[in-house]
């Protein structure tokens, strides 16, 4: 019985690994292997291949290319990582100290109207983000924050506050009261006994959090677009200009460049997957 | 004798619509061991949570050595409580617990210092084999011994403690009451023991306070509170077999019961209708004139419970020894007219 589950699970995986096999393969083509119109999916190092077979001769350029700036833009593809990563990182980290501090509040303490100020910031989930770009571009233009990385860093860290105020709600919710009530009568302070009961506890809420904010900003693309066209440009906002390139679109280095931009987040998730599951269920299942 | 160590003043508290604490009156002297004994709800927790500070009353001050600490943060109170759930920190080893509140700010306690009180209060506890366990690989009462622990290691001016045998099993329960008692008359560390346990409460306590809906029914000597009852809901707290309370009224210095049973001789002064409370071990089963049909006999090894029907309601008769008596005997019991509790019944409810 055992048996059968792989029947479901290596189509699944095969289906599901596709995309990123083919731009692994593109990634290691030349240009005109890349848009040749018969596909080659056997990479070899013989440099003598003829063009049409299934066989291609592999090579390192497009990874090569990527440390220097395309043709018609000013800065190589790390240039657009790095402000993805400043981006990503900043964004998930004040999402997780403003949601933690705000949901430590909304868990610990008696506050007028609660559970309709919970909802109104969930509620801020029911719009599609891009539903306000107008209006927070205007705003944006009166303080100077278009194209820069403050602007992007704000603005992520607005969206996903209200996920994050949430879930670190839920994880909170779990540690018992005593544990910081034992540690106020031991002589500590509220905000001491915050510090060093409640923080080491919701460690794993905040990974947690940490991922899905990281995730939600590195993969942003609407905003990016509408706020950025030179200094804080992130790398699915550089890809997507690389379209009508005079020389067409480079195939193989956008490739190595998915790649690459997956790598980091793809292995963040596989670190922390078991907490992953119980921050999802989180909140459905009491113990 | 002086000021009381605390003065509990006029304390109430009100969550909603639940009056929680009602004008409580309270005082503590110095090395006394006073428990507050009350059924689940009748407030206790409420009061040792507002002494220690975790919550605010809406009315009355708490006052300690003379000052008035009733806004005082629970870290300048320097009072220990002992939490009926243990609440041990998780994540820490039992002698971080112990460390923890010693490294508090502003205890400023050297290193030799912490090490020394850790051992002591290990070995005092008899915990000092655990002291490198994580806090989660304990037995109940290990842990419970730890929590204590916790509390005594500081050397707080006060101890609280919150039911803190309720979740331990009936052997260790008595172990550890014995340990309590010894503990604190070592110490002289003036105590409230919160407990709904009459057998702790009688053991424990220099004082007992009943405390029943939020509010003090009667304060006192635990041979006050369980001889002079000050009223029927009382006298049911203590005491097993409960309490045998009889409605009466007096005629020709008798007192009869609803069926017009002459059962015991009244006072001379005494209310002309009243509620009888007569503990079980006052009525002798012999040397009446009224016949009570015994219904079931518990042996209890050094004591009988005798359960009947008598003057037409049920009666519990606390014999010593083994019993002659079986279920369907007939007997025709006593009672000693100086051990009945009189409490006068003025309004027909």
């Amino acid at each position: 019985m055992r048996g059968w589950r792989w029947l479901v699970i290596v189509p699944y995986f095969l289906l599901a690994t596709l995309p990123l096999c083919w731009l692994f393969l593109t990634s290691l083509k030349t240009q005109e292997a890349a848009i040749s119109s018969t596909a080659s999916l056997i990479p070899t190092t013989d440099e003598n291949i003829a063009p049409g077979g299934l066989k291609f001769s592999a090579t390192g350029d497009a990874y090569r290319k990527l440390a220097t700036p395309h043709t018609g833009k000013a800065h190589a593809f790390f240039h657009y990582l790095f402000n993805s990563v400043i981006i990503g990182l900043l964004s998930a980290l004040a999402s997780v100290v403003l949601g933690t501090g705000c949901a430590y509040g909304f868990s610990r303490f008696r506050i007028a109207g609660t559970r309709d100020w919970l909802f109104f910031i969930f509620s801020t989930r029911f719009l599609p983000p891009l539903a306000v770009v107008v209006p927070v571009l205007m705003m944006y233009r009166l303080f100077d924050l278009p194209n820069t990385h403050l602007g992007l860093i704000l603005l992520y860290t607005a969206f996903n506050l209200s996920l994050a105020v949430w879930l670190m709600k839920g994880f909170i919710d779990e540690i018992p009261r005593a544990y910081e009530e034992a540690a106020l009568v031991d002589g500590y302070s509220p905000f001491q006994a915050f510090y060093k009961i409640i923080l080491p506890h919701s460690a794993t809420g905040m990974a947690v959090t940490a991922v899905f904010c990281l995730i939600s900003a590195w993969n942003e693309y609407g905003f990016a677009l509408a706020l950025n066209n030179a200094e804080a440009v992130t790398v699915p906002v550089y890809f997507a200009g690389l379209q009508g390139n005079i020389q067409g679109i480079p195939w193989p280095q956008i490739a190595a460049g998915v790649l690459i931009f997956v790598v980091p987040i793809a292995v963040f998730t596989v670190l922390v997957r078991k907490h992953l599951l119980r921050g999802v269920t989180f909140g459905t299942i009491k113990q | 004798m002086g000021d009381p160590f605390l003065k509990i003043d006029n304390l109430s508290k009100v969550y909603g619509e639940t009056h929680a604490l009602s004008d409580i009156f309270l005082f503590l002297h110095a090395g006394e061991l006073l428990v507050v004994l009350g059924p689940t709800g009748a407030g206790k927790t409420t009061l040792l949570r507002i002494i220690a500070g975790l919550e605010v009353p809406d009315a009355g001050r708490v006052v300690v050595e003379g000052m008035d600490m009733t806004h005082c943060l629970p870290a300048e109170r320097d009072v220990a409580l002992v939490f009926q759930n243990f609440s041990l920190y998780p994540n820490k080893t039992v002698r971080q617990n112990l460390e923890f509140p010693l490294r508090a700010p502003g205890r400023n306690l050297s290193k030799t210092e912490i090490a020394n009180r850790i051992s002591d209060t290990a070995n005092l506890l008899r915990i000092a084999p655990l002291l490198d366990r994580p806090a989660t690989h304990l037995s109940g009462g290990e842990m419970q011994r730890v929590a204590i622990g916790r509390a005594i290691v500081r050397q707080p001016r006060l101890f609280l403690f919150d039911e803190p045998l309720t979740n331990l099993d009936a052997k260790l329960r008595e172990v550890l009451r014995v340990e309590l008692i010894r503990l604190q008359r070592d110490l002289g560390t003036p105590m409230i023991y919160v407990t709904h346990d009459r057998v702790e409460a009688l053991s424990m306590g220099d004082r007992i306070a009943v405390l029943s809906e939020g509010k003090i029914l009667q304060i006192g000597s635990p041979e006050d509170i369980y001889q002079r009852p000050n009223s029927p809901v009382v006298a049911r707290q203590l005491g097993y077999p409960p309490i045998n309370l009889i409605e009466v009224h007096k005629r020709a210095d008798q007192w009869f019961t609803a069926s017009n049973h002459g059962i015991v001789a009244a006072d001379r002064n005494a209310p002309q209708r009243a509620t009888l409370g007569i503990r079980p071990e006052n009525i002798f089963p012999h040397g009446g004139e009224i016949p009570a049909t015994i219904e079931a006999v518990e042996n209890l090894g050094a004591s009988t419970i005798l359960l009947g029907t008598w003057a037409d309601r049920p009666i519990h008769i606390l014999i010593t020894g083994e019993t002659q008596w079986h279920p369907g005997d007939v007997i025709y019991p006593s009672v000693d007219p100086n051990r009945v509790v009189v409490w006068e019944r003025r309004n027909e409810e």
